[in-house]
């Protein structure tokens, strides 16, 4: 069984479909990720011990474990417990949680460097010990974590594939049905690579935007 | 939490995170020999070499490795290539992993001062013995922590072997979940074994910067 491409056409707009939901997942999951990143770090530096240290565990466990387990934690778990999301938003839920976790990471260090005058002034000023966060010292910690956040979002545009394996029918799994049909996965899986990398040059374009414009204003 | 029925499981868990380990092992070694191929061609005189070395990375980093995997496993016979799932996850996932480390080896080795090169070929050194005897061993001090942070990557990418039906941590917490319906028990259990396996290789590797490094 040699190679046909002339097969694709038929299946272009299952495709286009795909690509848009995968788009829709990264854009829905980094969102979900950044906020939740800055939300995990504050919690876990200055949450009460008995909060925190729980907490660590479990942010240490799921950095510690594959994706792939987490998404059947979260898909197969929210059912038990009673909880019955559609596919896409357990994908959208286990991608954003799990990269907010590697962010929150990123985000902890980066407060812990800024400037401890900035916390002092602010106090100094009249703002409460959450309102300097919130305002001054968080703001300044997210500016500077912008390019490795980037990076992480990129990583997952290519992680939001195993969402497929769930059943959500994005980029990856419109592949498979075309290849259901046509028996042709080969030309289909190389479609999907194709329209993966293009997607992934344009994030990495948008990076190297915000990049320049974060050392410009600096 | 149901202890018992954990009990009951964990030696096919056990199987299982063999399975893993022996992927890994497996997959890290293949992944250090594209690894180093793709860093000499990206470091390489000719043009050629470099833009392939090029052209690799990129492609393999930016592309999801399940859809690799599946070209490779699935695709492989259209073209003439058949291999077992397990074949097809060693090979799709050591190739993946060696586009990754080549970025990890060509950034240890230009990160040495270029003095060096200078000096070894002034005290009349070829080529290739500067980069043997004088860049390569100063290099590979500063690649174990990197590449240690790529082996740590892999380990967990080798649960998108599931995907193509092979029995190892992920696959069995997966059928285990299907079958009893308890998914924060078995999460618990292959959990448990990932942490086990990364922080044990995380422990060998520390180990080894230490070792290599001068003090």
């Amino acid at each position: 069984m040699g190679l046909d491409f002339t097969v694709i056409p038929k299946y272009f707009d299952i495709i286009l479909l795909g690509c848009a939901y995968t788009i829709g997942i990264t854009i829905a999951a980094a969102i979900l990720s950044f906020f939740g990143g800055i939300v995990f770090a504050v919690i876990a530096l200055y949450a009460p011990f008995i909060i925190r240290q729980p907490f660590r565990l479990i942010a240490w466990m799921f950095m510690g474990t594959p994706l792939l387990l987490q998404l059947f934690l979260i898909y197969f778990g929210l059912v038990q417990v009673g909880i019955d999301l559609p596919a896409v938003v357990a994908g959208i839920i286990g991608l954003g949680l799990h990269f907010a976790v590697y962010n929150s990471e990123l985000i902890q260090t980066a407060i812990l460097s800024v400037d401890k005058g900035q916390m002092e002034a602010a106090r100094t000023l009249g703002l409460s010990h959450s309102e300097a966060l919130r305002k001054v010292v968080i703001p300044q910690a997210v500016r500077a974590v912008i390019p490795p956040i980037s990076n992480n979002m990129i990583a997952l545009l290519k992680d939001s594939a195993l969402v497929s394996v769930i059943g959500v029918s994005e980029l990856t799994l419109s592949a498979q049905r075309a290849i259901g049909a046509t028996y042709r996965p080969f030309e289909f899986y190389l479609l999907a690579a194709a329209f993966y990398y293009v997607i992934n040059l344009g994030m990495e374009w948008v990076q190297r935007k915000i990049e320049r414009r974060i050392s410009i204003s600096r | 939490m149901d202890f018992e029925l954990m009990l009951k499981v964990y030696p096919f868990f056990l199987e299982a995170a063999w399975i893993t380990i022996v992927l890994s092992v497996l997959t890290a070694i293949l992944g250090l020999i594209c690894g180093t191929l793709g860093a000499f061609a990206r470091l390489s005189r000719f043009t050629i070499l470099r833009f392939l070395g090029a052209a690799y990375v990129s492609v393999f980093r930016g592309t999801p490795a399940l859809i690799q995997l599946f070209i490779l496993y699935f695709g492989g016979p259209q073209i003439g290539i058949q291999l077992d799932a397990f074949e097809a996850g060693v090979i799709g996932l050591g190739i993946n992993a060696g586009a990754y480390m080549t970025e990890t080896i060509r950034g240890a080795v230009i990160s040495i001062d270029k003095g060096q090169r200078e000096a070894a070929r002034t005290l009349g050194l070829s080529q290739w013995q500067a980069m043997y005897k004088v860049i390569l061993p100063q290099a590979a001090r500063l690649m174990v922590r990197p590449l240690g942070v790529n082996l740590n990557m892999l380990i967990k990418a080798t649960a998108l072997v599931a995907a193509i039906s092979v029995v190892e941590l992920t696959y069995t917490a997966q059928r285990y979940i299907g079958s009893t319906y308890k998914p924060f028990e078995m999460f618990l259990l292959a959990g448990i074994l990932y942490m086990i396996i990364i922080y044990v290789t995380g422990r060998g590797v520390a180990w080894l910067d230490r070792k290599v490094q001068i003090t």
